[in-house]
């Protein structure tokens, strides 16, 4: 392999890395408060690109509008989501949480295509992703440039707004210790939403960017990309942000080499993520930024 | 040993088969296909349950044991000639191209290679708890469609396998169906039974009472995807055809549907709402088509079937989540409780 070509695939790496990374940030954040797998977190991410061609193409909104309320429905989504089926069972056993988060992942992706039908559809791609940068022989989207930038930037916010604030704050202590949160006076059910919020925004970020790099929106397309971030998260360390970003550029950018290194096993792609999530949590179940942590009787 | 209530049971199997034969001789093929569903899908909610429900290992990797049952039993039963047909894009490899045996000996070797794999996939990570252990089940599901779609001499790949042998009938069903519930009621009296719920109620008291946790989750496990691959294999000879697609997460949904609606760790709710389920999915598929109310029409939707059972599981979990039975049976002595107080309230 060429070093050129070797560059093509390490910018889709990075591009795709950074698409995790901004998903499984918000496993990992809900992971870290709630001790729980938001399977429907890759359907919220699915309904960003879906408002996104509504929005576009049906209400004729510039793309700029068109994001900005993609963005905000989307975590309106999350926080209805987190309101209507994990909120009452918050002091039922864990087994029932999960399924109503399966069933929750379901009944959107089942409404979605009631809603949205079936047929794909093409996401509306402005103009200005539509260029292709050529350096010497490999030739790189615009997208590849402006995925981990924004990513990046996402990043920035949210950790000034975990370390800095005071919503912050209680997003911590409510993480740390969940009871004593609650002693101290931080309405826990408020600070859930706000995560759920956060979280599912920046899905809508990471879907919208999904969207310009894979134009081909299905009511499904969440599926593998909503369990790979998870993974990712794992891999990171759940319930660690930074960890979350480090898991997601690993797989992203692993996925992508082994098929350009090795191309007879593009067919297991799909394989390879529960592969290494498996042997993770064999050999660091807590992850590569993770805290150990002892389980007391 | 003829006491009582052992002949009660023999006479209630008995009815049970005498209704079936009836059932049998006057339901048309469309009827007799659900009927078999429903059979199916008892053994496939109770091998669940088994996990699920009695030891607490919430798996949802059931649709790929199942498609390691479907596929090994169906390699077996099709004649060398249909495989000629079938593997057109590379040839079957030779050690399976000329074999051809009966049906039973087909489900028993299905059932027995998806408890194999089942218990070679389970063994490292059955150390794992609640969520980890659920994703990394799913993950099994998942990788074993991803090698089934990709074994192209062994599984014929996307492609899938057509025109098996459409041996499932309702005899072939409802024995493996009743052997399967005197099964799991004889497991859950054993000392393995009360083992596992040991286990499901608290590991670690389980553990400080002498409980080896890894035999028996392992061995949980591994039955239950031994029957995950008996339903399989029962399922491909009814359908015909397999293919990868089949054995999406969305067959694990829909037994794991079967099961929260039927009361997680309940047998006989599970029966009940195998039945429940696989009738509505059937009698439901209407509302997939236009609806004519009279007054006006509404237009196709199609996928309005599968929001309604998503809603129902949302429904039950949140609201209701015992499912029907919660952890009681319908046994001879809760019917017997029952009709004390029915007497008692009419005197």
């Amino acid at each position: 392999m060429s070093y050129e070509i070797f560059l093509q695939h390490l910018s889709n790496g990075i591009a795709l890395g950074s698409l995790y990374a901004l998903i499984a940030i918000g496993y990992t954040m809900v992971y870290g408060i709630l001790r729980l797998i938001n399977f429907a977190h890759g359907d919220i991410f699915m309904v960003a690109t879906y408002v996104m061609f509504y929005g576009v193409t049906m209400f004729f909104m510039p793309w700029g509008v068109a994001v900005v309320v993609a963005i905000l429905l989307t975590g309106a989504l999350g926080i209805t989501v987190e309101r209507l089926a994990y909120r009452p069972l918050r002091n039922s056993p864990r087994i029932s949480v999960m399924i109503s988060a399966i069933g929750a992942s379901y009944l959107i992706e089942n409404l979605s295509i009631v809603i949205f039908g079936g047929r794909p559809k093409a996401f509306p791609i402005p103009e200005f992703f539509n260029h292709v940068s050529h350096i010497g022989s490999i030739s790189i989207p615009r997208a590849n440039f402006f995925i981990p930038v924004i990513t990046f930037v996402a990043l920035v916010i949210l950790l000034y707004i975990v370390n800095k604030t005071k919503t912050g704050m209680a997003m911590r202590a409510v993480s740390k210790d969940y009871e004593a949160a609650r002693l101290m006076g931080i309405n826990v059910d408020n600070i859930i939403s706000i995560t759920f919020g956060i979280g599912s925004m920046l899905a809508a970020v990471g879907g919208i960017m999904w969207g310009i790099k894979y134009p081909n929106l299905i009511p499904l397309l969440g599926l593998m990309p909503g369990l790979k971030a998870f993974i990712a998260a794992v891999i990171g360390g759940i319930g660690n942000i930074k960890g979350a970003v480090l898991g997601g550029f690993l797989l992203g950018m692993s996925e992508i080499m082994i098929i350009a290194f090795l191309p007879s096993l593009t067919g297991y792609r799909d394989a390879f993520a529960f592969i290494l999530l498996i042997a993770i949590l064999l050999f660091k179940p807590d992850g590569l930024l993770g805290k150990n942590v002892t389980e007391k009787v | 040993m003829l006491n009582k209530n052992n002949l009660i049971k023999i006479g209630l199997i008995m009815v049970t088969g005498i209704v079936l034969a009836i059932l049998n001789a006057t339901l048309g093929r469309y009827q007799l296909r659900i009927l078999n569903l429903a059979g199916i899908y008892i053994v496939l909610g109770l091998s669940l349950n088994l996990i699920n429900g009695f030891t607490g290992l919430f798996s949802l990797g059931h649709a790929g044991f199942m498609a390691v049952g479907a596929y090994a039993s169906a390699l077996l039963t099709m004649s060398p000639a249909q495989k000629s047909v079938n593997f057109f894009v590379k040839p079957i490899v030779p050690f399976l191209a000329n074999i051809e045996i009966g049906f039973l000996p087909a489900i028993i070797i299905g059932g027995v290679v998806a408890a194999i794999v089942g218990a070679v996939l389970a063994a490292p990570i059955l150390r794992l708890k609640d969520d980890y252990l659920a994703i990394a089940t799913l993950g099994f599901g998942e990788i074993i469609r991803v090698v089934f779609t990709n074994t192209q001499s062994l599984t014929n790949g996307a492609l899938g396998l057509k025109g098996l042998p459409s041996y499932t009938n309702t005899g072939y069903t409802w024995t493996i169906v009743i052997i399967t519930i005197a099964f799991m009621f004889s497991l859950r009296r054993s000392s393995y039974g009360k083992a596992f719920m040991a286990i499901r109620e608290d590991e670690i008291a389980a553990e400080s009472m002498g409980i080896d946790l890894f035999k028996h989750k392992l061995l949980a496990f591994t039955i239950g995807s031994f029957f995950a691959g008996v339903g399989g294999a029962l399922l491909a000879h009814l359908m015909g055809t397999i293919d990868p697609l089949m054995f999406r997460f969305l067959m694990t949904f829909n037994i794991l549907l079967i099961v929260v609606l039927g009361g997680i760790g309940s047998i006989s709710g599970t029966i009940i709402s195998a039945i429940i389920v696989t009738i509505s999915m059937e009698w439901l598929r209407f509302l997939d088509g236009p609806i004519d109310l009279g007054f006006a029409v509404i237009h196709s939707v199609p996928g309005m079937r599968m929001v309604l059972f998503s809603l129902l599981l949302m429904i039950v979990i949140l609201y209701y989540q015992h499912g029907l039975m919660g952890q009681d049976e319908i046994t001879l002595e809760f019917v017997k409780e029952k009709l004390k107080r029915f007497k008692k309230k009419e005197a």
